[in-house]
């Protein structure tokens, strides 16, 4: 029997359709059909400006927004070898820290509510909320944050963000020791997840997969400390791997990680000078401060054509890798050397590991099909673009 | 960085030169980064090296896109962006296709993940990948016209024609 699931459907986290041959309730062959949210991003990117396309990106993988424009920012950073400050960098690395935990608590929370624990889904987005709320304080979104820019980053942290963070991090220990108390001796989640959703380290490499679903596998392979970006070496932080390598080891890599990003959180927050730059000096490039612009003859001009025309970037390319909680998300840049970008592709984690699915399917019954699903961490938004 | 990344770029040129001397035409550095220039035809011969050879082990095939240069020939860029876990070092394969004649070798045989990749270039660029297990659309729907990635497709596509997918259309009537 071919049984169709999806793309409405509420496990599919999105508009994933799936192809499920069946044989009773096992699944003998499983075909993603994909693309019913492709909105042309990266089509999108080559008739905007460098700055203009900052807010597309956000819209990719929606729970990672600030990861996003982390990547394109740096890529642009890179293609003009520009230098940011370090203040900025800490703060970029703190704000994508706490996006990682919030998007682990929603994986969290959908994936135990597809398995049927619902107290689990509502005790996440508890904590989601606080997060959202900081990111209020200092964006003014709680998603589509656009908040990190080219050179640096769009505004000051705001008045009273040290006691809002602290408050936050002062909590969150506790959570995860609930969440925890609540699955991980858990004998339904053992049961739904321990041995569901095996693929070998050998597998997992040869189809690309990267993130926790790849450090479960056992290789210890994070951008974060292979290829350091934005002062991610001045951190200490562990990356934890397991070997079972199954939706269980993913569960256990995930929960580790919320708990080394709250380190890098405090680290970060030490770090964080009260005082100094939040951007790059490049006249030409970022906008010039609004005091500056009205005393100023250049900084006018400067403000005038950065918002009409845009600035131009040598020619080349550059190809700049980030770790999202989902894996490696990648951002290629090609310029021709005018304003407008002449290619933009985004590596999404979620496509590429999405690719692994019929591997950990195939074979399985079709109620796993549902874990594996979760345990991959697809947001549709980034697979589609 | 930058020592360290063009000392990678002599390991990886020097390595493939004495497998054979005309699998790289060209070597650029830009901003710390390699880029191996492969011939078409050497293309999935150069990757296996890549891949397999105990000095390079470049076992993750991170990403691949091509860039559409039109209208300058060879019209097509394709970029292959290499990984390797244990070396911790970063290449990226680059092969130019002619438009008139946009295929070259897929490479899932050397690394699987090249699967979906590949599909995606195919769908937005038109370009064919021979030996690919699967080569169909995968973002768009199978009955769209052109590949909307290439330069000359209009950034709000052909609006006159609308064009909802035959699959669609199929499935709707019995």
């Amino acid at each position: 029997m071919v049984l169709n699931m999806g793309p409405q459907h509420p496990s599919t986290h999105g508009v994933l359709r799936i192809l499920l041959e069946l044989d009773g309730e096992t699944v003998v062959k499983a075909i993603p059909d994909l693309g019913y949210l492709h909105t042309g991003i990266e089509k999108s990117c080559e008739d905007k400006t460098y700055s203009q396309a900052i807010t597309l990106t956000d819209r990719m993988d929606y729970l990672n927004p600030l990861g996003n424009n982390l990547v394109y920012c740096l890529a642009v950073e890179k293609l003009l070898g520009l230098e940011v400050p370090k203040r900025a960098q800490y703060i970029r690395v703190m704000m994508v820290e706490l996006q990682r935990i919030s998007s682990h608590l929603v994986w969290l929370g959908t994936h135990a509510i597809d398995l049927g624990a619902m107290t689990v889904f509502l005790y996440c987005f508890r904590e989601r909320e606080e997060i959202l709320k900081i990111f209020e304080l200092f964006t003014g979104q709680r998603m589509m944050t656009s908040y990190i820019r080219i050179g640096g980053l769009a505004l000051d942290p705001p008045a009273g963000w040290r006691q809002a963070v602290e408050r936050f991090l002062k909590m969150m220990p506790s959570r995860v020791d609930e969440y925890e108390t609540l699955l991980t001796e858990n004998r339904i989640w053992i049961g739904r997840t321990k041995g569901v959703g095996y693929i070998s380290a050998e597998d997992a490499v040869a189809l690309s997969m990267t993130g926790p679903t790849l450090r479960a596998a056992g290789v210890a392979y994070d951008n974060r400390k292979v290829f350091p970006y934005s002062s991610y070496e001045e951190f200490k932080f562990d990356v934890p791997t397991r070997t079972e390598s199954d939706c269980y080891a993913r569960y256990l890599v995930r929960v580790a990680e919320m708990r080394e990003s709250l380190k890098i959180i405090r680290q970060a927050m030490g770090k964080i000078s009260n005082e100094g730059p939040i951007k790059a000096e490049a006249p030409g490039i970022i906008p010039p401060q609004r005091e500056k612009m009205k005393t100023e003859m250049e900084a006018l001009i400067y403000h005038f054509k950065i918002f009409t025309e845009g600035f131009s970037p040598a020619l080349g390319e550059v190809f700049v890798t980030v770790e999202s909680p989902r894996g490696e998300l990648g951002c290629f840049i090609a310029s021709d050397g005018s304003p407008k970008p002449l290619r933009v592709h985004f590596r999404g984690p979620s496509y590429i590991n999405l690719q692994a699915l019929p591997k950990l399917i195939e074979g399985q019954l079709i109620s796993d099909v549902i874990a594996c699903i979760g345990t991959i961490d697809i947001v549709l938004g980034e697979v589609d673009r | 960085m930058t020592e360290s990344s063009s000392q990678n770029a002599n390991v990886v040129a020097e390595c493939l030169r004495s497998w054979n001397p005309q699998a790289v035409v060209e070597v650029i550095e830009f901003r710390g980064e390699t880029t191996i220039v492969v011939p078409r035809e050497l293309l999935r011969a150069t990757a296996e090296r890549c891949c397999k050879d105990a000095k390079l082990q470049y076992n993750l095939l991170t990403d691949a896109t091509c860039v559409d240069r039109t209208p300058a020939e060879p019209r097509f860029e394709l970029n292959y962006h290499l990984v390797s876990i244990p070396r911790r070092e970063k290449v990226r394969l680059r092969v130019w296709l002619d438009g008139n004649d946009p295929v070259v070798d897929s490479l899932v045989p050397v690394w699987p993940g090249a699967n979906w990749l590949e599909r995606e270039i195919f769908d937005l660029f038109g370009i064919r990948f021979t030996g690919h297990p699967e080569l169909r659309r995968i973002l768009l729907p199978d009955d769209w016209e052109g590949h909307p990635l290439r330069r000359d497709y209009p950034v709000e596509g052909y609006r006159d024609v609308p064009n909802t997918g035959e699959l669609f259309r199929k499935s709707s009537t019995p």
